[in-house]
């Protein structure tokens, strides 16, 4: 069968409002999602802190281990732009985050993002299911974060097929491991 | 290319270019009729589609807001999207997958043959296999159905070799790579398929069928054939004899516009159609237009369906080619021994990865289900669809809260699940799983009902104006140049995908009113 190479295809850089150098040129190459990493300089409404715990909460909804933390700002880095110009949005976001650390500081004594544990991290998030902030995060979340054509490789799956003719003859019926009639 | 005038009431005016409204257009414009088809949506070309799930929904879907109720889960998780239906030139025969299926003759008889189920408002079709039987030929011919006129079948993909493998173990007899209405070889100066895998945002290659780049360029080459994109029908009207005489639009600014009409077909989906006829209340008829059975809305279907999919420990790679790539009939018979009247079909389905996380299990998070998405590659998968039981509370109203730009009530969507549906539905991913675990899936998963693709029944046949909405050639009981020509005219919806039977039923419906017209009936 015909496999594909599963390293994430291109190397995707984080822009921020379309910067191509400074912090947002540092933030593609690579870093860890604390509140001082170099992406977090460039931000418009949200803190650094805001944008920490919803990229952490991102990994935690939806954890793939292959997938780089970049992957999983790209997917919350959105809702900058769009708490500038929705308030709504803004406070649901902003409150909804300030209530993943409250629940941390009081279960744990420390923020969302220094909880080491997943399985604490996790049974926060449980707790607010049911709020419409999980809710806007996860639903959000399901399209930014599967929607990247970066990511795609990783999942083996191989986007547009057009513009290389389709699978006619690139595997379409080349499964090998059946068994025989 | 034609356009005629606003007050010119010599026009057949048609809305929707889907299924339904593009093959009755095409056909009238070639028995020498003058046609007006207005589409709410915008054209978009073969060489505009996108391979890209999201932005193709973009492009084509209907995404107008509409409310739901009842207690199917699309009313929890997709609240705004009861079905996912087109909003194009060509309607959802832009997005559709092609499987194309008759139906058998009992399916025709539902309440004959399946008798009285409590709670379900089964009617007999006014019409037989019999009657149907040479406008099947004639749509299969047309839309060029593998296995029929001697079109060979497209090779099977490896989503449908698992199928096949599993069924055989299963000891399944019928199962094949289908029906479609996809060129296994060029025909009808339309390439084959190439197995790009993308059938569900528009055929890039133009292999499979659809009104886009078939039935409405041809009516147009007639140069009687005028289709207004962006022209969404708000109201028909009627003269003081009670026929209709236009019908009432919005232009693309926004505009209301009147095209005066010698006779109007609604073809707008089981959900916009009855819609417009509900919205098309008057003083002489108060409950909305055809209506004086208070069908109209009613008996909604959206066949019984859900989906299978099963995690291999070798890949699978199932969006490669064609979405829906084969079939096993199998369980398509009436066989009340298992449990339900009725049977269904298991087909072979696929989606890309961004639209299997949005669907697999909606709301789902977490590392169980992250795990399924790590093996993408490895899984197959496979749709129900199945009869569902028309039920009266399963409907079509206008909104009375909401209303759309144009300050047009939305349609709401009301729908529960009949016990009859929840059985076959419990045997068909029983039955799904089990095939998959006969060739080694180590996981399987049943997935709920995405928003419906088939939309049925709401302004059924029925031979008594009693029973129904419209008559056996999908006239309105109550109006005497007032048609129906899409798929809510269904009075059951039998195990089938139902696009050719919509394309059959609107061959025989333009012969009809081409007679009629001819003999200045109408
Ligand atoms: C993903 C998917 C896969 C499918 N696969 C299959 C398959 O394999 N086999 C099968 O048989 N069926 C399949 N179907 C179903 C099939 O597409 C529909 O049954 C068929 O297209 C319905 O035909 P129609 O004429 O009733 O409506 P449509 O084809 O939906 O056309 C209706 C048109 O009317 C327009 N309209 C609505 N209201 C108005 C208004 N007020 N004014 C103006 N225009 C209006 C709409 O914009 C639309 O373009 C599939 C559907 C989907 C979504
Ligand atoms: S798989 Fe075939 S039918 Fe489907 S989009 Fe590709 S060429 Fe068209």
């Amino acid at each position: 069968m015909r496999q594909i190479d599963k390293r994430a295809a291109v190397r995707r850089r984080v822009f921020l409002r379309g910067a191509a150098t400074g912090p947002a040129a540092l933030a593609a190459a690579g870093f860890a999602l604390g509140a001082e990493a170099a992406w977090a300089g460039d931000l418009r409404v949200l803190t650094p802190a805001t944008m920490a715990t919803l990229a952490r909460a991102a990994r935690d909804i939806f954890p793939h281990d292959r997938l780089a933390d970049r992957y999983y700002i790209a997917a919350v880095l959105p809702y900058d732009d769009k708490a500038a110009s929705d308030k709504v949005l803004r406070a649901l976001i902003e409150e909804g985050a300030a209530r993943l650390d409250a629940e941390a500081q009081a279960r744990h004594g420390r923020a969302y993002v220094q909880l080491v544990g997943e399985a604490d991290r996790v049974a926060i998030l449980q707790a607010l299911e049911a709020t419409p902030f999980f809710a806007r995060l996860r639903g959000d979340l399901v399209v930014s974060l599967y929607n990247q054509k970066e990511v795609w490789p990783v999942f083996g799956y191989e986007g547009a097929s057009y513009d290389k003719g389709g699978y006619i003859e690139r595997g379409f019926n080349d499964i090998d491991w059946l068994p025989e009639a | 290319m034609a356009q005629f005038d606003l007050n010119d009431d010599g026009v057949v005016v048609i809305i929707g270019s889907g299924a339904g409204g593009g093959t009755l257009g095409n056909e009238l414009a070639q028995r020498g009729a003058r046609v007006v088809i207005l589409e709410a949506g915008g054209r978009h070309e073969i060489e505009d589609f996108i391979n890209d799930e999201w932005a193709s929904f973009t492009q084509l879907a209907w995404a107008d807001t509409r409310t739901t109720g009842g207690s199917w889960r699309v009313a929890r998780d997709f609240p705004n999207l009861p079905a996912w239906i087109v909003k194009a030139v060509g309607g959802t025969t832009t997005h559709w997958a092609g499987a194309s299926l008759r139906f058998t003759a009992h399916e025709f008889q539902a309440r004959t043959q399946y008798g009285a189920i409590a709670g379900a408002n089964l009617l007999d079709w006014p019409i037989t296999l019999a009657e149907l039987e040479p406008y099947y030929a004639q749509a299969e011919d047309r839309m060029g159905v593998t296995g029929t006129n001697g079109i060979p079948r497209l090779p099977g993909n490896n989503n449908y070799k698992v199928l096949a493998a599993g069924a055989r173990k299963l000891g399944y007899k019928e199962f094949h790579t289908g029906n479609m209405a996809i060129n296994s070889e060029p025909r009808a100066e339309r390439t084959s398929c190439h197995q790009l895998g993308f059938c569900f945002q528009g055929c890039k290659m133009g292999a499979k069928w659809s009104t886009l780049y078939t039935e409405i360029p041809a009516g147009e080459a007639t140069g009687r054939l005028e289709v207004r994109p962006n022209s969404m029908a708000i109201r028909i009207e009627h003269d003081a004899q009670g026929r209709a005489s236009g019908v009432v639009y919005a232009d693309a600014e926004g505009r209301q516009q009147r095209q005066r009409a010698r006779l109007v077909a609604v073809a707008g989906n089981s959900i916009e159609s009855p819609r417009l006829l509900l919205n098309s209340a008057s003083a002489r008829f108060p409950d909305g237009l055809a209506n004086s059975s208070g069908q109209v809305g009613r008996n909604y279907m959206r066949h019984t369906t859900g989906s299978v999919y099963a995690v291999f420990e070798k890949p699978v790679h199932m969006y490669r080619g064609t979405t829906m790539a084969g079939i096993v009939r199998d369980e398509a018979a009436h066989d009340p021994k298992r449990g339900f009247a009725g049977g269904y079909e298991l087909e072979t389905l696929s989606l890309g990865l961004p639209f299997l996380a949005a669907f697999l299990d909606p709301g789902a998070w977490g590392r169980g289900f992250t795990s399924a998405l790590d093996s993408y590659d490895h899984m197959a998968g496979l749709w129900i669809v199945g009869e569902d039981m028309p039920q009266a509370e399963n409907r079509v109203t206008l909104d009375p809260r909401v209303k759309d730009r144009h300050g047009m009530p939305v349609a709401s969507v009301h729908f529960d699940d009949h016990a009859n549906d929840t059985a076959m539905r419990r045997h068909a991913y029983g039955q799904g799983r089990a095939l998959y675990e006969a060739v080694g899936a180590t996981r399987s998963f049943e997935t709920t009902p995405y928003p419906s693709t088939h939309n049925l029944g709401t302004n059924r046949m029925s031979a008594s104006p009693r029973d129904g909405v419209v008559d056996k050639w999908g006239k309105a009981h109550d109006l005497p140049n007032l048609y129906v020509s899409d798929g809510s005219q269904f009075t059951s919806g039998a195990a089938c995908n139902p696009t050719l039977t919509i394309v059959a039923l609107a061959i025989r419906q333009a012969e009809h009113i081409a007679g009629r017209m001819a003999r200045g009936e109408v």
